[in-house]
């Protein structure tokens, strides 16, 4: 590298962190969509009634089944076709968010399974309804159950950010685009640097969630990751 | 609301299949052969080796594939290394999925049990007699659930060659897509066709783990 | 010179020593059980012997060549001796068959048909011809021991070591086993036993060590250690043993 490199490199950092800001707002709302929808989800596969609870299967498959690029630009520019006016930020907050709920409805279920129907029918013998017990004794242990395959979930959903550039969200991977489309021997450097920030995401984020994890440990009360792709 | 899709579209979204076919079936047997030696450095060897391996895997889950498919294809141009569309593509998605493979491996591996390992040992069996004729065949079998997993999520993301300029199924239908703007319709039979994939893969994997099945060993699918 | 020499064995794991200066020998042809309390290194000194575990000090030979010099290919000493676990550890994704031939196909370097046969031979020796191609889960315990004490036999073995090959049995499987061990000394066959069955220590060891803490206590012919011993510590183990276990074998 040479020393213009480096400056072009060093005066990049500004906009390519501004870009990773973008990337942790996605994060941020791909998450919390995927969280609810993927509980309730979860919910209706193992309480619902049968018709509904099918239903709840065909859309985990659904979302399971496509992959993310088509997901986002299924939703983005098929949408745009009919005029509705959607964003790229808010269209892969949507994409990557229903992608999520179908992961994470997995992960719940097979917790809420795991805490099983003796918990249920103790709760149910005290005189709670089955709202009640789902939301006082079988959720509180189900989602303890669920931080570590939902850690998972999350370094995987963490770097599929990256994809929102391909419907024209201007993230962190796009930015990198920009300086190296300045400067192209930048392209290797750039690449290297937005990679890096991801390894630090994924620790800090797994360093957050291990963390979490310890904090609400009860003891006995264990569960090992699956360690599965999510 | 009026949908259009004309049938002269699918014999050119075939193509497009096709491709994404080979390039998937071309980077999990790369990352299958990669990340079994990935795994066995981690477990059994010392020093660099073991180190230069983990690191390997860290990397590689650690960051975007997106990242690392541009990283191979216009970051290695940038040192005079330049590569096809289609073999940045294998090696950037064969690279990537070995790290996957080699975190199964290891832990299927793990999952054998010590005594296996003891009494080949008693039979005068060597450490590598040990690992290819008693470790490697039961780890196999037991890894065969999670590895299909990763070769469906494998199929799935190689959905972003499109962007480095191969033309796969996502590719073609990007272009009738924007060609035609017909972007609902073109997608949706994409992702059709997708899914439709990834139901043939799981169901023939299915068969593959009953055919090689052994009572007593592995998993069953809950 | 004896078959097998053991002089002077040291074992420790962290601070805990399990064997503290063990020697005996085999000769040719013999049976000797060892006998003692659990967690007083029985296992670790029949792990010692093929190396399975290494010794921290201490020197064994078999045949004369001594196993615990650097320069033994301990491989092909391993070879010699057959190990039977006290959980079979039979080879889960091999048959009964598979299982047995490995050794002969991998190790020895022997033809599929002649290994094939071999492996036969010593299936019908210890009763289960009819269950070669069966996988170890679908075996019973006393099966699944009975195969493993095949795939031993198999190696053509100077010495077969035994680590409890009847504790992980149901008491109704335990007959079996022992009954393909006796027609072992039977044959001929040198044996190093460590069992908890008194029954049979009584009867087919012609000799017999008491074990405790890691040294050797008491070693002699049973018929005096079992009426006669010298050290009061063994007779108050074998009468606990006895309660415990009965002399029902």
């Amino acid at each position: 590298m040479t020393a213009s490199d480096w400056q072009g490199l060093l005066k990049g950092v500004p906009s390519l962190l501004g870009g990773l800001g973008i990337n942790l707002q996605i994060l941020l709302g791909l998450v919390t969509l995927g969280f609810l929808v993927g509980i309730v989800i979860a919910l209706i596969q193992v309480y619902g009634p049968r018709p509904l609870a099918t239903l709840a299967v065909g859309y985990e498959w659904f979302f399971r089944g496509v992959p993310e690029m088509v997901l986002l630009l299924l939703i983005y520019y098929g949408l745009r076709q009919f005029h509705v006016p959607i964003t790229p930020f808010i269209a892969a907050v949507v994409a990557l968010g229903l992608r999520s709920s179908a992961y994470q409805s997995q992960i719940f279920r097979g917790a809420i399974q795991a805490v099983g129907s003796r918990q249920m029918m103790a709760a149910l013998s005290v005189g709670m309804t089955r709202l009640q017990a789902i939301r006082h004794v079988i959720l509180p242990q189900a989602l303890r159950l669920s931080i570590p395959p939902w850690s998972n979930e999350f370094s995987s959903v963490l770097k599929d950010t990256t994809l929102a550039s391909a419907i024209g969200v201007i993230e962190v991977f796009k930015r990198a685009r920009f300086i190296i489309g300045r400067q192209y021997g930048l392209a290797l450097p750039a690449f290297m640097l937005v990679a890096l920030f991801f390894l630090v995401l994924t620790y800090m984020g797994n360093w957050i969630l291990g963390a979490l994890e310890r904090r609400y440990r009860i003891p006995g009360f264990e569960a090992k990751g699956t360690g599965e792709r999510f | 609301m009026e949908l259009i899709f004309k049938w002269e579209w699918l014999p050119q979204l075939g193509r497009g299949l096709l491709l994404t076919v080979e390039l998937t079936a071309a980077c999990i047997s790369i990352g299958a052969v990669l990340g079994l030696l990935i795994a066995i450095a981690r477990l059994y060897a010392r020093g660099p080796i073991y180190w230069l391996a983990s690191a390997y895997v860290q990397f590689f889950r650690g960051t975007p594939l997106l990242v690392q498919l541009f990283m191979v294809h216009f970051g290695l141009a940038g040192w005079g290394i330049r590569l096809t569309p289609l073999l940045s593509g294998i090696i950037a998605m064969g690279l990537n999925t070995a790290a996957y493979q080699a975190e199964y491996f290891r832990g299927a591996i793990q999952a054998v049990k010590r005594g296996q390992t003891m009494a080949a040992l008693s039979l005068g069996m060597t450490r590598g007699q040990t690992i290819q004729h008693v470790i490697v065949p039961q780890a196999l079998r037991l890894v065969l659930p999670a590895w299909s997993n990763e070769l469906v999520y494998m199929l799935k993301y190689t959905s972003i060659v499109y962007l480095i300029g191969l033309p796969d199924l996502m590719g073609i239908g990007r272009t009738i897509a924007s060609n035609n703007f017909r972007f609902f319709e073109i997608y949706a039979v994409v992702a059709l066709i997708y899914l439709a994939l990834v139901l043939i893969i799981t169901f023939g994997l299915r068969l593959v783990e009953a055919a090689i099945r052994v009572p007593g060993l592995g998993t069953a699918r809950q | 010179m004896a078959l097998l020499v053991v002089e002077d064995l040291h074992k420790r794991y962290g601070k805990e020593e399990v064997l503290r200066g063990v020697s005996f020998t085999l000769e040719r042809g013999e049976t000797k059980v060892i006998i003692g309390p659990s967690g007083t290194g029985k296992s670790t000194l029949l792990r010692c012997i093929n190396r399975l575990t290494e010794p921290d000090r201490g020197r064994i030979w078999l045949n004369g060549e001594e196993i615990t010099s650097r320069r033994t290919n301990i491989y092909k000493i391993r070879a010699q001796i057959g190990f039977v676990f006290q959980d079979f550890n039979l080879f889960t994704h091999l048959t009964a068959l598979d299982n047995v031939r490995l050794g002969l196909i991998r190790v020895k370097r022997m033809p599929r048909r002649e290994a094939t046969e071999r492996a036969m031979r010593e299936l019908a020796r210890v009763g289960l011809a009819d269950k070669a191609n069966a996988y170890p889960a679908q075996l019973s315990g006393g099966q699944q021991q009975r195969v493993s004490i095949a795939r031993a036999l198999a190696m053509d073995p100077k010495l077969i070591l035994f680590d409890e090959p009847t504790s992980a049995l149901d008491p109704e499987l335990i007959g079996e086993v022992l009954q393909v061990m006796i027609e072992l000394a039977e044959a001929g066959m040198t044996m190093l036993v460590v069992t908890h069955e008194m029954g049979f220590a009584r009867s087919v060891a012609d000799e017999i060590i008491f074990m405790e803490k890691g040294v050797i206590v008491e070693q002699g012919p049973p018929e005096v250690l079992f009426t006669n011993p010298k050290v009061p510590r063994t007779a108050e183990f074998l009468r606990k043993i006895t309660e415990f276990y009965g002399e029902s074998s």
